[in-house]
């Protein structure tokens, strides 16, 4: 090839490049973090995305602590996280921008139990989940079920799930050591789906393959299988907020639309197609 | 390596690379070069063990604390404090606190209150869990009956014990080289010395296509299918565990360790394999007893070419061995290694935290663990080859 035309070549490579990344700049939000919100997220970009032309959103998952820390970094304009942000990562947040980050709530989210399809139990009550664990309670013959030892599943550490869980069933305690950690709540299911003394926890979003247990506060209450009803009213032990963090600074224009629109009603019909738990109308927008 | 005698013509040349004859200028700055560049390699693997060893430095030095019992400061005394002092007490660096104004030190301020009120209801809170003592020995935390070694580094008192991960590490490299180099050996025996020219010919370059398999897939096939199959077989409990995560492993080294093992046995001289025959030998005691020690240096080489991959395979540990930090050595528990922690947990940490620093530091020791065995591999493989040569 001759000289002017592998110049010519060149140089319109790097033109095509500089108006990509010239145009990417407009109108584009950026959502990273929490695993447990990203099918959600992609979905609300998509739909907002075929409504606004003009707007370009950009998903990623990672973990909640991911979205914390690309937060700090200025890497993302929203954190989405399935717990609340630490005093440490709103220190980090104040040395990076100066404020704290804005918190917004999303939607809920019941926390669903997984045990194999085939297992015996139905219920249990949470000192009960406690102490399977926590790997004080080691044999399913102790919670009424077959004389197996329990594996249990959890999720990295990267997890905000995995943090919920284990501030709000095992109330700060470590989790077993030999908990099998799994890098997603999908895989948390298919592992328990192919383990018939497994038992694993995960958003209510993905639940196909194994089979839920309905949870009891206490061993007179009654049993709540989690539904849109009881994460709403709060009868479901096991239920949390999920939300979205933004630079104070970043929320105007387009992201603050956005973040609008999510918690309207129009972003919460989204909601329950996924399998979450839209807000109550006091809490819309 | 003669030199001219003609000492108008001898050159010995920049930094002792010596010459024996006058030197082209465009040859000589090609020269320079190509040893530039070469030193660069080498600097750069030197330089990314400076970055990663300096992200872990104040943890190395003992000067992380992580101690969640600190002394708070009320809101209001903010403007009796010296500037040093809100410095210190507030953690920034000269540069933050010229850039900030009283408003967002004083919001920090509040967070450090706020902080202040999560520390957990425990006696282990005030204990400075970076420290070297609680990364490798065992200690009897709150909740637990007995002093053990735990990696649970996102928890109301983080826990950083090192030791199950090192082990978790050191068991899926012991399986995937018991598993792989003994395979790859034998095959590589069987391809070089006893297999017949048109059988050498696709079983060679068919073995060396395992290499291009992604780990990424390996991990996969283990999981999947690997996993399902060996439990099956042994009737365990953990479907994933160390075992499966070194069957994988060994797969992944098996092309490696029989590439470089191929290439030590053809290169061994037909006259010794001819002599032995000669001497009435058959062809399995010729390769047994004649090649095979004649090739000892190349396939100690590839042996701990091996270890260096295995030890440090990411992806295929990741999916298939289960990630429990436990310390035990049994080989049908689940367990978690060193790479992939790594891989796991460091998009979480907070930049600069201590989370992030004592991950660097596990880094930093599996790059000075291999350092270190590719290294030694390298003496002996220098010691056997005098042997060989009669030199010792």
């Amino acid at each position: 090839m001759t000289h002017m035309k592998k110049l010519l070549i060149q140089l319109s490579l790097i033109a095509a490049i500089g108006l990509t990344a010239a145009s990417a700049r407009a109108g584009q939000i950026t959502a990273k973090g929490s695993d447990t919100l990203v099918i959600l997220a992609q979905k609300w970009a998509e739909i907002y995305m075929g409504k606004n032309p003009g707007v370009k959103i950009q998903i990623t998952g990672g973990g909640s602590g991911t979205g914390f820390a690309a937060l700090q970094n200025q890497t993302t304009d929203l954190a989405n996280a399935s717990r609340k942000i630490k005093a440490k990562e709103i220190e980090a947040c104040i040395k990076a921008f100066g404020k704290r980050p804005t918190e917004y709530k999303v939607c809920l989210d019941g926390l669903s139990v997984y045990v194999n399809a085939e297992n015996a139990i139905k219920e249990l009550t949470l000192d009960q989940l406690d102490g399977i664990f926590s790997g004080k309670i080691k044999n399913w013959k102790e919670v009424g079920g077959q004389d197996a030892p329990i594996t249990v599943y959890s999720r990295e550490n990267s997890s905000g799930t995995y943090e919920f869980f284990k501030e709000h069933v095992l109330k700060g305690k470590d989790f077993v050591a030999s908990a099998q950690t799994m890098p997603g709540t999908a895989a948390v299911l298919q592992a328990v789906a192919k383990d018939k003394n497994g038992i694993g926890y995960g958003g209510a979003a993905y639940g196909a393959g194994a089979k839920h247990l309905a949870v009891k506060r206490d061993s007179v209450a009654p049993a709540i299988e989690p539904s849109e009803e009881t994460v709403v009213n709060g009868t479901y032990p096991i239920w949390r907020y999920l939300f979205i963090y933004v630079n104070p600074a970043l929320d105007k224009n387009e992201i603050a639309a956005y973040l609008n629109w999510i918690r309207g009603n129009e972003g919460q019909a989204v909601v329950k197609e996924i399998g979450y738990y839209p807000l109550p109308d006091r809490q819309r927008q | 390596m003669t030199s001219n005698t003609n000492p108008m013509r001898r050159s010995v040349g920049w930094l002792g690379l010596k010459r024996g004859h006058q030197a082209h200028p465009v040859e000589w700055l090609a020269e320079k070069a190509i040893f530039l560049i070469s030193l660069s390699a080498i600097l750069m693997v030197f330089l990314i063990f400076v970055f990663v060893a300096r992200e872990a430095w104040p943890v190395l030095r003992g000067q992380a604390n992580s101690s969640l019992v600190r002394p708070v400061i009320p809101v209001e005394q903010m403007d009796q404090l010296s500037p040093q002092k809100l410095q210190d007490y507030l953690g920034l660096t000269p540069k933050q606190y010229a850039l900030m104004d009283q408003e967002t030190m004083k919001s920090l301020m509040e967070v450090k209150i706020e902080a202040s009120k999560e520390v957990p209801d425990d006696k282990d809170a005030r204990l400075n869990t970076v420290s070297w003592r609680y990364l490798a020995r065992p200690y009897q935390w709150t909740g637990y009956d007995h002093p053990v070694s735990i990696w649970q580094p996102v928890s109301p008192v983080p826990k950083f014990n090192i030791i199950p991960l090192i082990i978790g590490s050191l068991k899926a490299t012991l399986v995937a080289l018991v598993f792989g180099v003994p395979l790859a050996l034998g095959a590589a025996v069987y391809v070089s010395q006893l297999a017949a020219p048109r059988y050498r010919e696709w079983l060679k370059p068919g073995i060396e296509l395992l290499a291009g398999i992604p780990s990424v897939v390996l991990g996969f096939f283990a999981l999947i299918v690997l996993a399902s199959f060996f439990q099956g077989l042994f009737g365990y409990q953990s479907r994933l565990n160390a075992f499966v995560a070194g069957i994988a492993l060994g797969l992944a080294i098996i092309p490696v360790v029989f590439s470089i093992a191929e290439d030590a046995l053809t290169s061994v001289p037909r006259s010794y394999t001819q002599a032995a025959l000669a001497l009435g030998a058959s062809r399995w005691q010729a390769a047994w007893q004649v090649v095979l020690p004649a090739a000892l240096p190349g396939v100690f080489a590839a042996a701990v070419l091996g270890f260096g991959r295995a030890v440090g395979e990411t992806m295929v540990v990741l999916m298939a061995s289960g990630n429990a930090s436990i310390v035990s050595w049994s080989l049908w528990d689940s367990t978690r290694t060193v790479t992939a922690t790594i891989a796991a947990e460091l998009a979480e940490t907070v930049f600069g935290g201590n989370h992030y620093r004592i991950l660097f530091l596990i880094g930093t020791l599996l790059f000075v663990v291999t350092f270190l065995s590719n290294w030694a591999g390298d003496v002996i493989v220098h010691r056997l080859k005098k042997r060989l040569e009669g030199k010792i």
